[in-house]
């Protein structure tokens, strides 16, 4: 009796658990998609979304500068951090031995509970002025990707070397009967085999990317320009929100709003875009 | 069983601590004085973040004097704090800059003190004058260069602030005028603090601070030959200063009237003199 009670009990408390957090997620985009459309009205998706001035003083609003510099950030930082990642995957799972990695391990994992803002005082302090040095005032997009690229690695490392650990062992023992030697196991066999859990890494990082707001605000200048170099000051989708809501009123504020609803799109976008080159990546694999 | 006790014990905690809680505050509640003779109620003020602390000093000496009335101050930024007064959500709204001619009419204004804008650079900057035209060609971006108003052979780094702070639209009617507008090149921080550790870390920057953010981390420009200074922008003679404004509803009355009319006294004053300049 009691058992088939406890039994239920349980159901009902995981399935209002999920049902809760599915609720959030609807509360928030329907939030965000009343409080945005009627600046799409008020504008004009078009000149919303390709309009490069952004001026709300002048009743201008284009976030195509934004659009970019997102993009270029986010792809920026995913190049220095995808080769970085996947070399200390390897060293931790394949190479390192035990005592390095128990040091190593939770060193990286420490990374993730640095609150962002602290990764932003970091890079104002040390990265702007470094920077500097190479031209420009600093405050640029290399900043912002190197701030990110610290942000997005303990994903990258963590979940990569999860998936070469959990390639079976007899593929190992395989190449190197084969006459493979240690590095031509890696890259040829143990890389390809984890190829799936290594994409789902990297479409993690990059979502992190996408979404980090108060450290990129810090580093980036803010500046509505299109980024035409590494050196040069940008501003992306997350940040123009973060910087402009606390004095925002009427269409200003509701387009702030509408900047939400393309962040929001652009990352659906960009999951789906992954999941797919990645399931593509995995049933090919599966096939050979 | 050990189970149920894992379950048992937050719940057990949460138990004791809302028990304590509710102890607390029947014992503030007989404790607190009642019998105080004078004032008692709330107002509530929210706006600019530049007004904020000195707006928070003042409730801090008015509830010293008063205590059973609460205070409570909220940022929001000017345009905010414009639009809760007329909607009537807070009881003073706070500005500092002007009225825009959509927003005449909807409040009443009381000008609660002035406030300079100071053109800043880093310390170590050799231009240490200029006028008001070169600042406003500065930030339009049309002089990019230090030797072009008398310094070294470095780019220019205009610092502002982002679109909607008060600051940046005080110093854009004050300066810009109708027509310039601030370079899209420029670097956009979000408050005069982030403004005034970005200039403090370039030696090329340049960037414009709320008087009460002034320190040696950056050097106020002399604008037009006057240096920016408290007692210039109260004989007038530097040329960017704004008011900082309470707004309310309609004319006000009872406990609002009382504290207003104490800003506006002497002690209130003496409060705003610290960091602004005084209207009285």
């Amino acid at each position: 009796m009691t058992r088939y009670f406890t039994d239920r009990l349980a159901r009902y408390v995981v399935f209002i658990s999920a049902t809760v957090s599915f609720i959030i997620l609807l509360a928030i985009a329907i939030f965000v998609f009343i409080d945005g459309l009627p600046a799409f009205k008020e504008i004009g998706v078009f000149e919303f979304l390709f309009g490069t001035v952004w001026r709300p003083g002048q009743g201008q609003y284009g976030i195509l500068t934004m659009i970019v510099g997102s993009i270029v950030v986010t792809v920026g930082s995913l190049l220095l951090a995808i080769p970085l990642g996947i070399a200390c995957a390897i060293l931790l799972a394949e190479v390192a031995p035990f005592r390095v990695r128990q040091f190593l391990r939770p060193a990286v994992e420490l990374l993730v509970g640095i609150p962002s803002v602290v990764y932003g005082l970091v890079g104002l302090v040390l990265l702007v002025p470094a920077v500097r040095q190479l031209g420009g005032n600093g405050f640029s997009v290399l900043a912002a990707a190197i701030v990110l690229m610290a942000m997005v690695l303990p994903t990258i490392i963590s979940i990569s070397e999860d998936s070469l650990r959990a390639v079976p062992q007899s593929y190992r023992e395989g190449a190197l009967a084969l006459g493979a030697t240690r590095w031509q196991m890696i890259s040829r066999v143990l890389l390809p085999a984890a190829r799936s859990g290594i994409g789902a890494s990297i479409v993690l990082g990059m979502g992190r990317a996408v979404g980090e707001t108060m450290a990129m605000i810090m580093v980036i200048g803010n500046s509505i320009v299109f980024p035409t170099s590494p050196l040069s000051p940008a501003r992306t989708l997350t940040g123009n929100i973060a910087v402009e809501i606390n004095y925002a009123t009427g269409v200003h504020e509701s387009a702030l709003f509408a900047t939400g609803i393309v962040l929001f799109i652009f990352i659906l976008l960009l999951n789906s875009i992954a999941v797919i080159v990645f399931k593509r990546g995995a049933s090919a694999q599966n096939l050979t | 069983m050990t189970k149920l006790k894992w379950l048992l014990l937050p719940l057990a905690l949460t138990l004791v601590m809302a028990i304590a809680l509710i102890g607390c505050n029947g014992n503030s509640d007989t404790t607190s004085p009642t019998t105080e003779p004078g004032l008692s109620g709330e107002i509530t003020e929210a706006g600019s973040t530049t007004v904020q602390p000195v707006a928070e000093s003042l409730a801090a000496a008015f509830m010293a004097k008063y205590p059973d009335v609460n205070v409570v101050i909220q940022g929001g930024g000017s345009s905010t704090g414009v639009k809760s007064a007329a909607e009537g959500t807070v009881d003073i709204g706070a500005a500092s800059r002007e009225l825009k001619p959509n927003e005449e009419g909807t409040v009443v204004p009381h000008v609660l003190a002035r406030d300079g804008i100071a053109i800043v650079a880093h310390p170590t900057q050799t231009v240490s004058n200029l006028t008001k035209d070169q600042v406003r060609e500065i930030f339009a971006g049309e002089i990019t260069n230090w030797s072009q108003v008398g310094g070294a052979n470095e780019t220019i780094n205009v610092v502002a602030r982002e679109e909607g702070s008060g600051t940046r639209a005080a110093f854009e009617e004050m300066v810009m005028g109708e027509d310039a507008l601030i370079t899209a090149m420029a670097i956009l921080q979000p408050s005069n603090g982030a403004v005034r550790t970005t200039v403090a870390g370039d030696p090329n920057a340049i960037g414009f601070l709320s008087f009460g953010y002034l320190d040696s981390s950056t050097r106020a420009m002399s604008i037009d030959g006057v240096a920016a200074t408290v007692d210039n922008a109260q004989n007038g003679t530097y040329p960017i200063v704004r008011p900082l404004l309470f707004l309310t509803r309609s004319e006000p009355t009872g406990l609002v009237k009382e504290f207003i009319d104490f800003c506006l006294g002497p002690e209130g004053q003496a409060i705003v003199a610290v960091d602004y300049i005084p209207v009285n």
